[in-house]
C-alpha cells in the first residue's frame, strides 16, 4: 500500500494570505515532497487560495511537469529530445506505452511502473535513451526495451518473495 | 451616441460598447460561438470576426469596442473565409455523429457548418479518445463533441458560483471537465443544466429517462402517473413552433393522456401544499425564536449547493420537501390508498423544466420501503420529443382538465414557476395565518421580475417581515456570505438555482433567450391576474387532502411525508 502522504500544511504556511499567483510554486513544492499531486492536495490548496478544485487541476494539467499519481516502484523516463527523436524515440515511446499499458504521466495499477516523457536527459550520445530510477539505458530498440522491462519485473518478483 | 459605418450604412452606437452589441441591435447577423450575453467576452472562438478599415487583421466583434467613424464590413470575402475555416477546423476532429446526436436539430456547430457552406471535410485531424461521463443522474458529458468554447465553464463559475468544471490538459488532450477527470457525480456540480443550455453542441445533454418512461407506458400492469411543474405549460408551445407567450395548460393535460399517462396531476397543487407547510413553518419560527432567516427548499440544485458549500447554514433551510417530492409522496400514499392501488404498481413521472429534479428524485431521502416517490423525470425537451415520437402535435389537443384532487391549484402555486413566486405565494398565506385576513393587494410587486436580487419588507399588522429573493447561485452566494457574516434583518429567503427561476431552467428549450423567459414570466402573472383562486390556503383540493388525510400543516403525517432534513455533503471542490 502507498505510504501515507506527508503533511503539506508547513508548505501552505510558507504562503500566507497567498493569491492565485502562488498556485504554481505551491504545486511545485508539494510535488517535490510528495512526488505527485493528490486530490487531497488539490482540495487543501483550493481552500488555502480560495480556488475551486477544477481550476487548480486545470492549471496543473496545462503543464507537463505535474503528476497526479504516485511514482511507480520503477519510474521510466523516455527522452523525446531532438537527438532521440532522430534516432526513433517515437517508436520506443509507443513500445513502452503498449508494454506498460499506461500513458505518459500515469502509473500502472499494480504500482510497479510509471512513465514520464522528458525533454532531454543530457546524454544525447546514447540516443535513443530511457532512464529507469535514474539508471540510463542507451541505444535502445523495441526489443531491448522489452528485455529491460522484463528484467525489472523479475527483480520486483524476487524482492516480493524475499520480503 | 457615436456614428459608425457598417456595410456602407450609417449606424449609431453607444460609446465604448462592444461592436457585436451594436451589430445585434441593428439586426446585423454575425455568428458567434463563445459569446455569452451579460458575461465578459472571452474571444475564444473568433467566429465573430469582421473587417475594420485600417486594421490589418480581422477583429473579433464581441470583444472590440466601437470608436467614432470606424468602417466595418461584416461579410467581406476575407471575413467569410475566416469563419468558414474556423468551422472546418472545429469539425476536423469532431465525431461524425450528427445522425445519432441528441442535439442534431439544435446544434450550433452543425447549423453554422450549413450557414458557412461547409460541404467537404477539408482538414482531417486525429480523433481523440475521450470517454463519455454518464456518472451524473442529470447530465451526460461527451468531451469528444466539445469545441472548447468555454461557455459552460463560465456559466458554472460566474453565474452559478459552482465551478465544477474547467479546461484541463492542453493541445489535443484539452477538454472540459471536473478535477481529476472525475465523474460529475462526485464533483461539486449541482445538476442545474445551465451548461447544457449554453453548449453549442451535443457535448452536454441531459441524462434521458425516455426509455424507462416508454417501458412503463407499455406495461399494462402499471398505472403511470404524470405531474407537470408550473413552468411547463407556459413554455411547451415553443417546442411546437409557437412564439413564446402561450399557455397550454389544458392541451398539456390532453397530450399527457394521449401519450398514455393514466392520471395527470399538477405540481402547482403541491406548490400550494408547500405554502401551507412552509408558511406554517415560517410563522412557527418567527413566533418561537426558531432559526432565521428561513430559506426555501424547492430548488434541488440550491439544496446541494448549501449541503456542500454552506453546511453551517443547513438549519436555515426549511424542512419542507420540494413540490415534486411532496406530490410524489402523496401519490404513492394518499392517492394509492384512496383509489385502492398497490403503490408498487404506480409509476410516477414528473415533467420538469429542470435537470436537477432527476438528481432530486434519486435522493435516498425520497423513497420509502425501497419505492422511489418519483420514478422518472422528463425535461420539457424530453416531453416534446416523446410527443413527436408519437406524432402528437400540441396544437391539435382539445383542452381537458387534470385529475382530482391532486390536479387542482391556485394561481399562487402556479407562480412558483418564476423567481419570486414562492415568496409571493408564501407572503399571501403567511399574512392570512398571522392575521386571519387576506392581504388587500395580493400582488407583491417588489418580488416580481427578472432581477437576480430582490428585497422587500411586508407589514403584517405591525410585524415587519423582511424578505429577500435571489436566483442564480452566485447571487445566492453573495447573500449567504452576508448572513454568515452576521446579517440579521432577514426573515425569509427564496432561492432558485436558475437565473429567473424555473422558467429559465436547465431542462427548458435550448433556444431559450431572455425574451422567451420574459414572455413565460408574463404568462404566469397573467394567469394570476385572471383566475379567481389566488391563494394557496383557498385551494379546495389542498383543504380536502388535509381533511381526509394529513390532518393539519406540520402534523405528524405531514412531517413523515412532506418534510425531510439535509446533511453536509463531501464533494470534490
Ligand atoms: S454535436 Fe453537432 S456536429 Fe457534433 S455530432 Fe452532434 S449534431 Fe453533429
Ligand atoms: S449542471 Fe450546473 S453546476 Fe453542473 S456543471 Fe453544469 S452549470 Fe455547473
Ligand atoms: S462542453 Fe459545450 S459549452 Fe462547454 S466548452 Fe465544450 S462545447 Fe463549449
Ligand atoms: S464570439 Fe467573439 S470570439 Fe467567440
Amino acid at each position: 500500500m502507498s505510504a501515507p502522504l506527508t503533511d503539506i500544511q508547513p508548505i501552505l504556511d510558507r504562503y500566507p494570505n497567498a493569491s492565485r499567483d502562488a498556485l504554481i510554486p505551491l504545486l511545485q513544492d508539494v510535488q517535490e515532497v510528495q512526488g505527485f499531486i493528490s486530490k487531497e492536495t488539490v482540495v487543501s490548496i483550493g481552500k488555502h487560495l480560495n480556488l475551486p478544485a477544477s481550476k487548480i487541476y486545470g492549471v496543473a494539467t496545462f503543464y507537463n511537469q505535474f503528476r497526479f499519481q504516485p511514482l511507480g516502484r520503477y519510474h521510466v523516463q523516455i527522452c523525446r529530445g531532438t537527438a532521440c527523436h532522430v534516432k526513433g524515440s517515437a517508436t520506443i515511446f509507443e513500445t513502452l506505452k503498449r508494454e506498460l499499458g499506461i500513458e505518459a504521466g500515469e502509473t500502472a495499477r499494480d504500482g510497479q511502473f510509471s512513465l514520464e516523457v522528458v525533454a532531454c536527459l543530457g546524454a544525447c550520445g546514447l540516443a535513443p535513451l530511457i532512464c529507469v530510477n535514474g539508471k540510463f539505458h542507451g541505444n535502445v530498440t523495441g526489443d531491448s526495451v522489452r528485455k529491460i522491462l522484463r528484467a525489472y519485473r523479475k527483480e520486483a518478483k524476487k524482492e516480493a518473495t524475499n520480503e | 451616441m457615436i456614428n459608425i459605418e457598417v456595410n456602407n450604412r450609417q449606424v449609431q452606437a453607444k460609446e465604448n460598447e462592444m461592436l457585436l452589441v451594436t451589430l445585434r441591435r441593428e439586426g446585423i447577423h454575425v455568428p458567434t460561438m463563445c459569446h455569452l450575453e451579460d458575461l465578459s467576452p472571452s474571444g475564444a472562438c473568433r467566429l465573430c470576426v469582421v473587417e475594420v478599415a485600417g486594421h490589418p487583421n480581422l477583429v473579433p466583434s464581441c470583444s472590440f469596442p466601437v470608436y467614432p467613424d470606424m468602417k466595418v464590413q461584416t461579410h467581406s470575402p476575407r471575413a467569410l473565409k475566416a469563419r468558414k475555416t474556423i468551422i472546418e477546423l472545429l469539425l476536423s476532429n469532431h465525431p461524425d455523429d450528427c445522425l445519432y446526436c441528441e442535439r442534431n436539430n439544435t446544434c450550433q456547430l452543425r447549423l453554422m457548418a450549413e450557414e458557412m457552406g461547409v460541404r467537404a471535410r477539408r482538414f482531417r485531424g486525429e480523433k481523440n479518445n475521450f470517454h463519455k461521463d454518464i456518472s451524473s443522474p442529470s447530465i451526460v458529458r461527451d468531451p469528444a463533441k466539445c469545441v472548447l468554447c468555454g461557455k459552460c465553464v463560465r456559466i458554472c463559475e460566474e453565474v452559478q458560483a459552482v465551478a465544477a468544471i474547467d479546461f484541463t490538459g492542453r493541445g489535443s488532450q484539452a477538454q472540459v471537465g471536473p478535477a481529476f477527470n472525475e465523474g460529475l457525480n462526485v464533483s461539486s456540480c449541482v445538476n442545474c443544466g445551465q451548461c447544457i443550455r449554453v453548449c453549442p453542441t451535443g457535448a452536454l445533454v441531459e441524462h434521458s429517462h425516455l426509455a424507462e418512461v416508454e417501458m412503463a407506458l407499455n406495461d399494462p400492469e402499471m398505472i403511470v402517473v404524470a405531474q407537470h411543474a408550473p413552468a411547463i405549460s407556459v413554455t411547451l408551445a415553443e417546442l411546437f413552433g409557437d412564439k413564446p407567450g402561450r399557455d397550454v395548460n389544458g392541451a398539456l393535460v390532453t397530450l399527457l393522456r394521449k401519450l398514455g399517462f393514466d392520471r395527470v396531476f399538477d405540481t402547482s397543487f403541491s406548490a400550494d401544499l408547500t405554502i401551507m407547510e412552509e408558511g406554517s413553518e415560517l410563522v412557527h419560527r418567527i413566533k418561537n425564536g426558531g432559526v432565521l432567516p428561513m430559506m426555501t427548499t424547492c430548488s434541488p440544485g440550491w439544496i446541494k449547493y448549501v449541503e456542500q458549500t454552506f453546511p453551517d447554514l443547513l438549519p436555515n433551510l426549511s424542512t419542507c420537501r420540494s413540490p415534486q417530492q411532496m406530490l410524489g409522496a402523496l401519490i404513492k400514499s394518499f392517492y394509492a390508498e384512496r383509489e385502492g392501488i398497490d403503490p408498487s404498481k404506480i409509476y410516477s413521472v414528473s415533467i420538469m423544466p429542470c435537470t436537477a429534479k432527476k438528481f432530486e428524485a434519486e435522493r435516498p431521502e425520497f423513497s420509502r420501503d425501497g419505492l422511489a416517490d418519483v420514478d422518472a423525470v422528463l425535461t420539457t425537451r424530453e416531453l416534446a420529443q416523446l410527443a413527436r415520437r408519437r406524432g402528437l402535435n400540441l396544437a391539435d389537443m382539445e383542452p381537458e382538465v387534470a385529475d382530482n384532487p391532486l390536479g387542482s391549484r391556485s394561481t399562487a402555486g402556479k407562480l412558483f414557476g418564476g423567481s419570486g413566486g414562492v415568496m409571493e405565494a408564501a407572503l399571501r398565506s403567511a399574512f392570512f395565518l398571522l392575521t386571519g385576513r387576506n392581504l388587500d393587494e395580493l400582488k407583491v410587486q417588489a418580488v416580481r421580475g427578472l432581477d437576480g436580487v430582490k428585497e422587500a419588507t411586508i407589514d403584517i399588522d405591525g410585524l415587519m417581515v423582511n424578505v429577500a429573493v435571489v436566483s442564480g447561485l452566485e447571487n445566492a452566494r453573495v447573500l449567504l456570505e452576508e448572513v454568515r457574516a452576521g446579517r440579521k434583518d432577514l426573515h425569509f429567503i427564496e432561492v432558485m438555482t436558475c437565473p429567473g427561476g424555473c422558467i429559465n431552467g436547465g431542462g427548458q428549450p435550448i433556444e431559450t433567450d431572455i425574451e422567451a423567459v420574459k414572455a413565460r414570466m408574463k404568462l404566469l402573472y397573467q394567469i394570476d391576474r385572471d383566475e379567481s383562486v389566488r391563494l394557496s390556503h383557498e385551494n379546495k383540493a389542498v383543504q380536502q387532502v388535509y381533511q381526509e388525510f394529513l390532518g393539519e400543516p406540520l402534523s405528524e403525517l405531514s412531517h413523515k411525508l412532506l418534510h425531510t432534513h439535509y446533511d453536509p455533503r463531501e464533494v470534490l471542490k
